[in-house]
């Protein structure tokens, strides 16, 4: 992509290095005038807990400059003062109890002033109570899933950005690597309760704006909460590495009035039941390909766009064993999935026509040709 | 010191370095292997940094990528900084305290000596099926269980260089407690002695920590247990907590002996005794002390109690105060001085500048509300580079030029000295100052790609970090030009220094204080 044909979202176009260099210099020197607009500090808070932390920031950080300037103000003038090539003939003092004393007990009072306000915006994040509206997210190798448990409502979300925008074969539009193709939705003024979790190693949920992040753990369920003042979409990353995906799963919160909010999960239904309508019928092989190459797109991160894996950490799909060999092992090793490695269990991620479409796929695709068509109903009988 | 010629009769050759069992080829092949590690700890880093020049993926791909910050800060932790300082530690320490040797030389031998194959070990892991280990230097599972074999080489590679560790600090622990020159007093020991004494208990608790922590990781791996496993009734989590008990006093052993140089060198060039001897070495006590109940501020966002959470944070914040002591001690140290400006002193004031810098941004991060904000962004890397680099690694070229009089004989080239402190100090900030706005605006780290409002800054931080790696090799310059001869350093080498070092020729004799020295 042409990075001076980008639109930054500072608004701020630069080109050239001298002039990058420069812009830099100039917003570094300005930069307690100009914060929010640059990029240089916290990304707008949309909630109550996200502003309060913006104003804890912002108050240590201020209190860190003062606590610079004082110190470092000594240090310089000392430097341009007390120098031998000016005469200066050195003292001797080498101690003395009261500054010593006076210059342990200062820090130690802007430090429990500083404790007090953290404690309370803590608490306040930590009170996950009396929630109207309770998601799980779990965090998979490189995909969220979203469960409103009080909705019925059940989706994964994966990256959208098209792989040639990745690999600078296309311009890079202006979400780049912050869009997904299931956004997450919820009322604003409602406190929604998050509990993350994650299906193979550690993930971390984290929207910015609205000032959450939690480790999602394997094994265990974190709570968190948040109630979103404005509706807007709201953007954010895994922030914990998860491998080599770990750049490629972002969140994003569309945050909407509350009508808004039931006419979706009327549809997000309506939508699930079509599907499930779906699993009974029987599909030609062209009708499962079509399909199962979009399914694919959730294999491609770890099989490669063209089945070839990336040797001795993943797979190939091509001409492997299990694809082009006895169907049941390939449904199995799809339902299932392989524990201890990577390869992680879809049953519960993908509906039993996906999985038929993919496997059909994988052996009739990516250079393989068994020539063999699997239906929902071999998927469905080989679910335990 | 009139030192008979049969004191300076040492094997030549490679047998030399082999078999050595002398403090100062010892330190000598420490300083080497830090030196080589650095370098190629440094080209890891332009590799990242090359990757992140630009959205998008250009250089490298995504795995490969994850190998390169991974091996890059467990390189530079454990194969640059740690043994560097060990060099100094081996040179320096005997000297300092007028003793003839370190107490346990043919140990001595050996610490050093398993680290070229433990720092092979780790690098021959690229080789290994599915490359080198790619689970953060944190090596976190359950991702780490994933891994190939390069994560075993990595486990082993730890633990080869964990035993290095113990057995030196046990060597530098038995020479300060039993070799001290008589009347060498412990108040009366040089802070760098002091620093280093502390450093090494602190080694002596925290490495042991890591050995379960990786061995139980191993098992995991291999052997059907479930240490870090949920679905086996383990927790992955644990091994965070187990993992930070060691870490967060590594942090501190790689920053201990940076303030104990800072201690030798502001003096000396301030002609004024240092400020608050004894406070200092209560400080550093005080810090080594909390550093081991502070681990859980690394995992603010796991999900900790409440009340875990408060506790982490008060006992963190608690850490500035001894810290703060530390810095108004060293500027009392200036304070009225008659200061010179010689390369060792710029080193020194930069760094405790950086570090200071650094110190704030971690007060900031030790506020658990905060910090889930900060948690795993470009502020966090800014932070540990300011403490790391500013600290230590500024240190370490501090101490390099006050003591490469002594060790050469020679001294460098004052003017190419300074040229290479400005471009590393203005090159050091331009690389890493970016990389605080990057984090406060969203950007999170160990990512080889990044949404497009944070290109502007990835750009600087490239420009800077290929800059301040270029430089150095005025540094290599510098250090191949003392070594070869130059001007004639005298005994006394610096103006203001004082301390049983300089009493002896420069450069040091083979054999320094056969026959001990008396102390006032
Ligand atoms: C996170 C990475 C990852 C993703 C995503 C992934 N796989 Fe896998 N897959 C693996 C790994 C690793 C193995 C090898 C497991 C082993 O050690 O046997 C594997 C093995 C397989 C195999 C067996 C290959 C053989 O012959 O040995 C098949 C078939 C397969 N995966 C299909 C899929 C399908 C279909 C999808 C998408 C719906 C998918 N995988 C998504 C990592 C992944
Ligand atoms: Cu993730």
């Amino acid at each position: 992509m042409s990075m001076n044909e980008k639109k930054s979202l500072t608004g701020v176009r630069f080109t050239g290095i001298a002039s990058r260099l420069f812009a830099a210099l100039v917003l570094i020197t300005f930069s307690g005038l100009a914060f929010a607009e640059y990029a240089l500090n916290f990304q707008r808070p949309v909630t109550a807990i996200a502003q309060e932390l913006y104003g804890l920031h912002m108050l240590i950080f201020w209190i860190c400059v003062v606590i610079f300037v004082i110190v470092f103000a000594f240090m310089f003038y000392s430097i341009f003062k007390h120098r031998k090539d000016k005469g200066f003939k050195p003292a001797t003092f080498h101690e003395s109890t009261t500054v010593e004393v006076v210059w342990t007990v200062i820090p130690f009072l802007i430090l429990v002033g500083m404790a007090v306000p953290s404690t309370a915006t803590l608490l306040k994040m930590e009170d996950t109570r009396d929630a109207d509206l309770t998601i799980k997210v779990t965090g998979y190798q490189w995909k969220w899933q979203y469960e409103y448990l009080d909705h019925d409502v059940n989706f994964f979300s994966n990256l959208s950005t098209p792989r040639e925008q990745i690999e600078n074969k296309a311009e890079k539009g202006e979400n780049y690597l912050l869009e997904v193709d299931n956004e997450v939705v919820i009322p604003v003024d409602k406190k929604v309760k998050l509990l993350v979790t994650a299906a193979d190693v550690l993930h971390a949920w984290w929207v910015p704006q609205l000032g959450v992040k939690k480790d999602a753990i394997p094994g265990f369920i974190n709570a968190m909460w948040t109630k979103v003042d404005e509706p807007g979409t709201y953007r954010g990353q895994c922030a914990e590495l998860c491998g080599k995906d770990h750049g490629y799963m972002p969140i994003v919160v569309n945050a909407v009035s509350e009508d808004e909010f039931n006419a979706w999960v009327k549809s997000k239904q309506a939508e699930q039941v079509a599907m499930a309508a779906e699993a009974g019928k029987t599909f030609t092989q062209a009708e499962l390909m079509e399909r199962g190459e979009k399914v694919y797109a959730q294999c491609v991160a770890c099989h490669g766009a063209t089945g070839a894996g990336i040797p001795n950490v993943f797979p190939a799909i091509t001409g492997s064993p299990i694809s082009t060999g006895p169907v049941d092992a390939h449904i199995d090793i799809v339902l299932n999935g392989k524990p201890g490695t990577a390869m992680q269990a879809f049953a519960a991620q993908l509906n039993d026509v996906d999985i038929a479409a993919v496997v059909t796929y994988e052996r009739n695709a990516l250079g393989n040709s068994v020539g063999d068509v699997v239906q929902p109903a071999d998927v469905k009988a080989r679910r335990k | 010191m009139s030192e008979a010629a049969h004191h300076e009769e040492h094997p030549t050759g490679i047998s030399r370095w082999l078999f050595t069992t002398n403090h100062k080829d010892i330190g000598t092949l420490y300083l080497w292997f830090a030196f080589i590690m650095a370098v190629i700890g440094g080209l890891m880093s332009l590799v990242i940094r090359s990757e992140l020049w630009a959205p998008g993926l250009q250089m490298v791909d995504p795995h490969f990528f994850n190998q390169m910050t991974t091996v890059h800060a467990l390189i530079m932790i454990f194969g640059f900084v740690m043994p560097a300082f060990v060099g100094l530690a081996n040179w320096q320490i005997p000297m300092m305290i007028g003793a003839p040797d370190m107490a346990l030389p043919r140990m001595n031998n050996w610490s050093f000596w398993i680290l070229p194959f433990a720092g092979s070990l780790l690098l021959l892991s690229f080789l290994a099926p599915g490359g080198g280990p790619s689970a953060g230097w944190t090596i976190y599972p359950p991702l780490s269980v994933q891994g190939g074999a390069g994560m075993d080489f990595t486990i082993l590679a730890i633990h080869m260089l964990g035993i290095s560790s113990i057995l030196g600090s046990i060597n530098i622990i038995a020479t300060i407690l039993n070799m001290r020159a008589p009347g060498m007093k412990l108040m009366k020991m040089p802070l760098f002695v002091w620093s280093w004494l502390i450093t090494a208990f602190l080694l002596i608790a925290a490495i042991p920590v890591l050995a379960g922590a990786v061995t139980m990781l191993l098992t995991d791996r291999h052997f059907g247990t479930h240490f870090f496993d949920a679905a086996g009734g383990g927790d992955p989590v644990m091994f965070q907590h187990v993992f930070w008990f060691f870490g967060h006093p590594e942090v501190y052993i790689l920053v201990l002996p940076a303030f104990g140089v800072f201690s030798q060198i502001i003096p000396t060039f301030a002609r004024k005794p240092l400020f608050g001897y004894t406070s200092m070495v209560f400080a550093t006590a005080t810090i080594a002390f909390l550093s081991f109940i502070v681990w859980a501020h690394h995992m603010y966002t796991v999900g900790m109690p409440l009340s875990g959470e408060l506790f982490f944070m008060y006992a963190t914040m608690l850490i500035a105060v001894p810290t703060g002591v530390k810095v108004f001690n060293w500027i009392s140290t200036m304070w009225r001085g008659a200061m010179t400006f010689e390369t060792p002193m710029l080193w020194a004031i930069a760094g405790v500048f950086t570090f200071t810098l650094g110190g704030l941004s971690g007060l900031m991060l030790s506020i658990t509300p905060a910090d889930f904000q900060y948690h795993d962004t470009y502020f966090v890397v800014a932070h540990f580079h300011y403490v790391i680099v500013g600290g230590s690694v500024f240190a370490l070229f501090g101490a390099v030029f006050y003591w490469l009089p002594k060790w050469t004989g020679n001294m460098y080239d004052e003017t190419l000295g300074k040229w290479h402190f400005w471009l590393t100090f203005i090159g050091f900030h331009v690389t890493f100052f970016p990389q605080h706005f990057l984090g406060l605006a969203g950007m999170p780290r160990r990512i080889p790609d990044y949404a497009l409002q944070f290109a502007e800054f990835n750009v600087i931080s490239s420009i800077g970090a290929f800059a301040t790696i270029a430089v150095q090799l005025i540094f290599f310059y510098l250090a191949f030009k003392a070594m070869r001869g130059g001007e004639k350093a005298t005994d006394q080498v610096w103006e203001g220094a004082e301390g049983l070092e300089w009493t002896v020729a420069s450069p040091a004799p083979y054999h320094t204080f056969a026959t001990p020295p008396q102390v006032r």
